[in-house]
C-alpha cells in the first residue's frame, strides 16, 4: 500500500467523494489545506448548495464568488466556492441571452429548479463547467489562478454520474454553445489532471459503496486517485494479542498483575468491565483490519485520518492537513 | 428528566399499527428496524418490515436476495418466532410503474412507462424513493395482513425528506410550469404569464435550446398522459400522509451521538410535533458506554505511562489506553445527548450501544432488540 504518489501530484483538479456521512466535506478541507501548505494558492468547491463549507470553516454563507477562506502554513491560501446551479444556469443563459428580471421572477417560482428536474443531466454540465472554468483560469502573468482546485463533490451513489458529462451531453441539445463549452469539460475530467479521490469508512458498507466506486469510475474511463480512510481508531493492542482478545480471551491474570504493577488495585468488577472493554476494542479492531484488506483490493494509494475525539473544528482541519502533507500530499 | 422510551409495551399495544424508523443517513434506520420488528414478531405479532437499501448482508440474514418488491417471509433455520415476521425491499421504479398501472389504462400505461421522461422521473428524481415509500406503506396497510408493520425511510440526508420530498415531487409533476413548457398555448395559467411576460417565453427558448426539443417533447407528451391521472396520486400521497398521523401510528427517531444526527433529529422532533405526528421517542444508537465506570480515565493514563516507562506488563498498559479512550468517547456522547435532552425533555430516549461489528444476522439484530427495550 503506497501513499500519495507522484502521479497525485501532478494533478490539479482533486474531486473528493464518499458514501455520505463519511467525511468528504472535511476531507476535502484538509485536502485544500494540505495543498496549499508551503505557499500555494487553492480553491475549494462545493456544489450541492447546503453551505457545508461555511460552516466548516464557521463563518458566513459564502455567496456565488470565490473568498478567501483560510491561510496555510507556509504562506499558502485556501479559496472557497459554493457554486449553486440556479446561479450558474442564470449566468449561463444570461450570456447567450437577455433575460433582464425575468431571470431573477423565474427563480423565485422554481423555474430553474424545473429546467434542471427536466433534464438532470443540465445541473451537472453547468456545475462540472463552472468548476472547469476554475481549474484553467489564469493570472494576468500567464499563469494558472490556482494552483490546485479541491471539490467536495455529490456522494458515491452518483458521482459517477455527475463527472461522466458526456452521458449527461446525451440529454441535452445536440448543439448550441452548451456543447462547445461540454467538451473542454470532459477532456479535463479525463485527463492526469483530475483524480477522483474516495473517502471510506472501516465499516461493510462505506467500504463495498469505495470498491463499487473505485468500478465504476474505471468503466467511466475516470481516473480513481486515493482512498482516504477516515475516521481511523487507535490500536492499542499489541498485534498478537488481537485475534485471541477477540475471541474472548484476555488473560485477566496478567492484566491484574500488570495494573498492581502500576500501583492499581482495582476490584473484580472493575477488573471484569476492563476485560469485556478489550474484547470489545479487539474484535473492533479486527473487523477494521478486515475493512482495510478489502480496501486495499482497490490497490490505490491509501492515507488513513485518525477519528478526532473532539469533534471537528477549524483547528481539527489543521490537524488532519498535517497528517496528509506528513503522507506526502504536496 | 426524560423518561426511558420502552420498547415492549409499544410492540405488544395491539394499538401500535404502524412504526416509522426517521433519521439522517447512516445512523441506523434500517438496522432499528428490522430489529424491532424480529422482537415485535418473536413477542408473537404478525410483523411485515419494510427496508429501504438494506446493507446486503443484514438483507441475506432476513432472506431478502434480490428486490421483489412484496413481503415475504423469513424462514431461517432455527428462528421460530411466536407471531410471525415478513420482509421486503422496496424497488422504487416497481412501485412507480405499479402505480402507473393501477391508475391509467392498459394503453396509456404503456405510452408513460415507455416515456423517457418518465423514467428519469421514475429513477432519479430525488424525493420519488421517499414518495414510493409512502406509497408502499400506503399498499400495505390497505392489504391489512398484518397488525404491525415497520417502516424504514430512505438514506436522504436530512431526515425531513421523509415528510417533504413527496410533496415536492407532486409540485414538479404538478406545476404549471410543466404545462406551460409543454403546452404553453394551452397554459391555464394567465395571470402568470402576465408576471413573467416575455421573459418566460424567452426562458423557453433558451431551455429547449439547452436541453433539445426532443425532450421537451417527451415531456409535454408524459404530461398529458399523465394529467387524467395526476388527482389519484396526489389523493394517495395526501392519504398517506393523514394515515401518518393517525392514533396507530409511531415515530422513532433515531440518531447517533454526533452532533450532525443530533441536530436533523432535533429538526425532526419539532417537525413532528408542528405536524401533529406522533413521536415515540428517540434511539441514540451506536454509542460507547463505559463498562469499567469506576476507573478514572486520568488515573489509568499515569498508570500507563508508569507502565510504559517501565517496560512492563504492555498488554495492561495497552487496557489501560483503550479504556481511556473509551471514556473519552463516552464523555463526549453523553455531553452531546445531554444538549438534545435539555432541548427536548419531553422526548422519551433508550441509547444503543455500538456492537464491536456491523449487525448482519439474526443474532445481531437481536442483540440490537434486546439493547432497545433496555435489557
Ligand atoms: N476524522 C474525523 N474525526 C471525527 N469526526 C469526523 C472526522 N471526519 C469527519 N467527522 C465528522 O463526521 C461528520 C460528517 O462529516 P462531513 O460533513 O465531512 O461528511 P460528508 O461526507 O461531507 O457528509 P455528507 O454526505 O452529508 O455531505 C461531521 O460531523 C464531521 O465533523
Ligand atoms: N448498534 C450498532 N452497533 C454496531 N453496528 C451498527 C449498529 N447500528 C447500526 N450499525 C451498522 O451501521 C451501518 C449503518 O446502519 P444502517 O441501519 O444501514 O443505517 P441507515 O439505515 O440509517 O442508513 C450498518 O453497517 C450497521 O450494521
Ligand atoms: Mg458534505
Ligand atoms: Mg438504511
Amino acid at each position: 500500500m503506497t501513499s500519495w504518489t507522484e502521479e497525485l501530484t501532478r494533478a490539479r483538479l482533486h474531486v473528493v467523494s464518499g458514501k455520505g456521512g463519511t467525511g468528504k466535506t472535511t476531507i476535502a478541507a484538509a485536502l485544500a489545506l494540505a495543498l496549499a501548505t508551503g505557499g500555494r494558492r487553492v480553491l475549494l468547491i462545493e456544489v450541492e448548495g447546503r453551505q457545508s463549507i461555511a460552516q466548516l470553516f464557521d463563518r458566513a454563507p459564502l455567496p456565488y464568488a470565490e473568498e478567501r477562506i483560510a491561510s496555510a502554513p507556509g504562506g499558502g491560501e485556501v479559496h472557497a466556492l459554493a457554486i449553486d446551479a440556479e446561479a450558474a444556469l442564470l449566468e449561463y443563459l444570461a450570456m447567450f441571452y437577455n433575460l433582464g428580471f425575468a431571470g431573477r421572477t423565474l427563480r423565485k417560482m422554481g423555474a430553474i429548479e424545473f429546467a434542471t428536474t427536466l433534464a438532470p443531466g443540465l445541473r451537472d454540465v453547468l456545475l462540472t463547467g463552472k468548476v472547469k472554468e476554475c481549474v484553467n483560469r489564469t493570472g494576468s502573468d500567464g499563469r494558472h489562478l490556482y494552483d490546485a482546485v479541491v471539490l467536495d463533490a455529490p456522494p458515491t451513489g452518483r458521482v459517477v454520474k455527475f463527472l461522466d458529462v458526456t452521458k449527461a451531453m446525451a440529454d441535452l441539445a445536440k448543439v448550441g454553445p452548451i456543447k462547445g463549452q461540454s467538451e473542454g469539460v470532459v477532456r479535463l475530467l479525463h485527463s492526469g489532471d483530475t483524480a477522483v479521490h474516495l473517502v471510506a469508512l472501516l465499516e461493510e458498507m462505506p467500504v463495498r459503496e469505495t470498491l463499487d466506486a473505485v468500478a465504476e469510475l474505471d468503466a467511466a474511463d475516470l481516473r480513481p486517485g486515493a482512498v482516504l480512510v477516515n475516521r481511523v481508531n487507535p490500536v492499542r493492542l499489541p498485534a498478537r494479542s488481537v485475534s485471541v482478545a477477540a475471541e474472548g480471551r484476555v488473560d485477566a491474570t496478567r492484566v491484574r498483575a500488570g495494573l498492581t504493577a502500576a500501583g492499581l488495585d482495582l476490584d473484580e468488577f472493575t477488573l471484569e468491565g476492563l476485560v469485556d472493554e478489550t474484547v470489545e476494542h479487539a474484535i473492533r479492531v479486527q473487523s477494521e483490519q478486515e475493512a482495510m484488506e478489502l480496501l486495499s483490493e482497490s490497490d490505490l494509494p491509501t492515507v488513513e485520518l485518525p477519528e478526532l475525539t473532539d469533534g471537528v473544528d477549524v483547528a481539527a482541519l489543521y490537524e488532519l492537513a498535517e497528517v496528509l502533507v506528513a503522507a506526502g500530499v504536496r | 428528566m426524560t423518561a426511558r422510551l420502552e420498547f415492549d409495551p409499544l410492540l405488544d399495544d395491539p394499538a401500535t399499527r404502524v412504526l416509522v424508523c426517521c433519521g439522517s443517513g447512516g445512523v441506523g434506520k434500517t438496522t432499528t428496524a428490522a430489529a424491532l420488528a424480529l422482537r415485535a414478531a418473536e413477542r408473537g405479532r404478525r410483523v411485515v418490515v419494510l427496508t429501504i437499501d438494506p446493507a446486503r448482508r443484514l438483507a441475506q440474514s432476513l432472506g431478502l436476495r434480490e428486490l421483489d418488491n412484496h413481503p415475504r417471509e423469513v424462514v431461517v433455520e432455527g428462528f421460530e418466532p411466536k407471531g410471525e415476521l415478513f420482509a421486503m425491499m422496496l424497488d422504487m421504479r416497481r412501485t412507480f410503474d405499479d402505480m402507473v398501472l393501477t391508475h391509467a389504462g392498459r394503453d396509456r400505461a404503456d405510452q408513460i412507462l415507455s416515456n423517457p421522461f418518465y423514467q428519469t422521473i421514475s429513477s432519479s428524481f430525488s424525493g420519488t424513493q421517499e414518495y414510493m415509500a409512502m406509497e408502499k406503506l400506503g399498499q400495505l396497510v390497505a392489504q391489512d395482513e398484518w397488525d404491525l408493520i415497520v417502516v424504514d425511510t430512505p438514506p436522504s440526508r436530512s431526515a425531513l425528506d421523509f415528510l417533504d420530498a413527496p410533496q415536492r415531487l407532486s409540485t414538479v409533476l404538478d406545476g404549471k410550469f410543466i404545462r406551460m413548457l409543454s403546452a404553453p398555448a394551452r397554459a391555464s395559467g394567465r395571470g402568470l404569464l402576465k408576471i413573467v411576460g416575455t421573459g418566460f417565453s424567452l426562458f423557453t427558448r433558451a431551455v429547449s435550446t439547452i436541453v433539445g426539443g426532443q425532450l421537451l417533447q417527451d415531456a409535454s407528451t408524459f404530461v398529458q398522459a399523465f394529467d387524467s391521472m395526476f388527482g389519484g396520486f396526489r389523493e394517495r400521497a395526501q392519504r398517506t400522509y393523514e394515515l401518518l398521523r393517525s392514533p396507530g401510528t409511531g415515530f422513532v427517531v433515531v440518531a447517533a451521538a454526533e452532533p450532525d444526527a443530533l441536530r436533523e433529529a432535533s429538526y425532526f422532533v419539532e417537525r413532528l410535533s408542528a405536524e401533529n405526528m406522533p413521536l415515540c421517542g428517540l434511539v441514540a444508537n451506536r454509542t460507547h458506554p463505559v463498562i469499567a465506570t469506576d476507573l478514572p480515565a486520568a488515573k489509568a493514563l499515569a498508570a500507563a505511562d508508569d507502565l510504559d516507562r517501565s517496560g512492563e506488563a504492555p498488554l495492561a498498559a495497552a487496557v489501560l489506553r483503550l479504556h481511556a479512550d473509551r471514556v473519552a468517547v463516552a464523555d463526549r456522547e453523553r455531553r452531546l445527548l445531554a444538549r438534545f435532552t435539555r432541548a427536548h425533555p419531553g422526548v422519551a430516549l433508550v441509547g444503543v450501544p455500538a456492537l464491536p461489528a456491523d449487525v448482519h444476522d439474526l443474532d445481531g439484530l437481536r442483540e440490537i432488540g434486546r439493547r432497545l427495550a433496555g435489557e
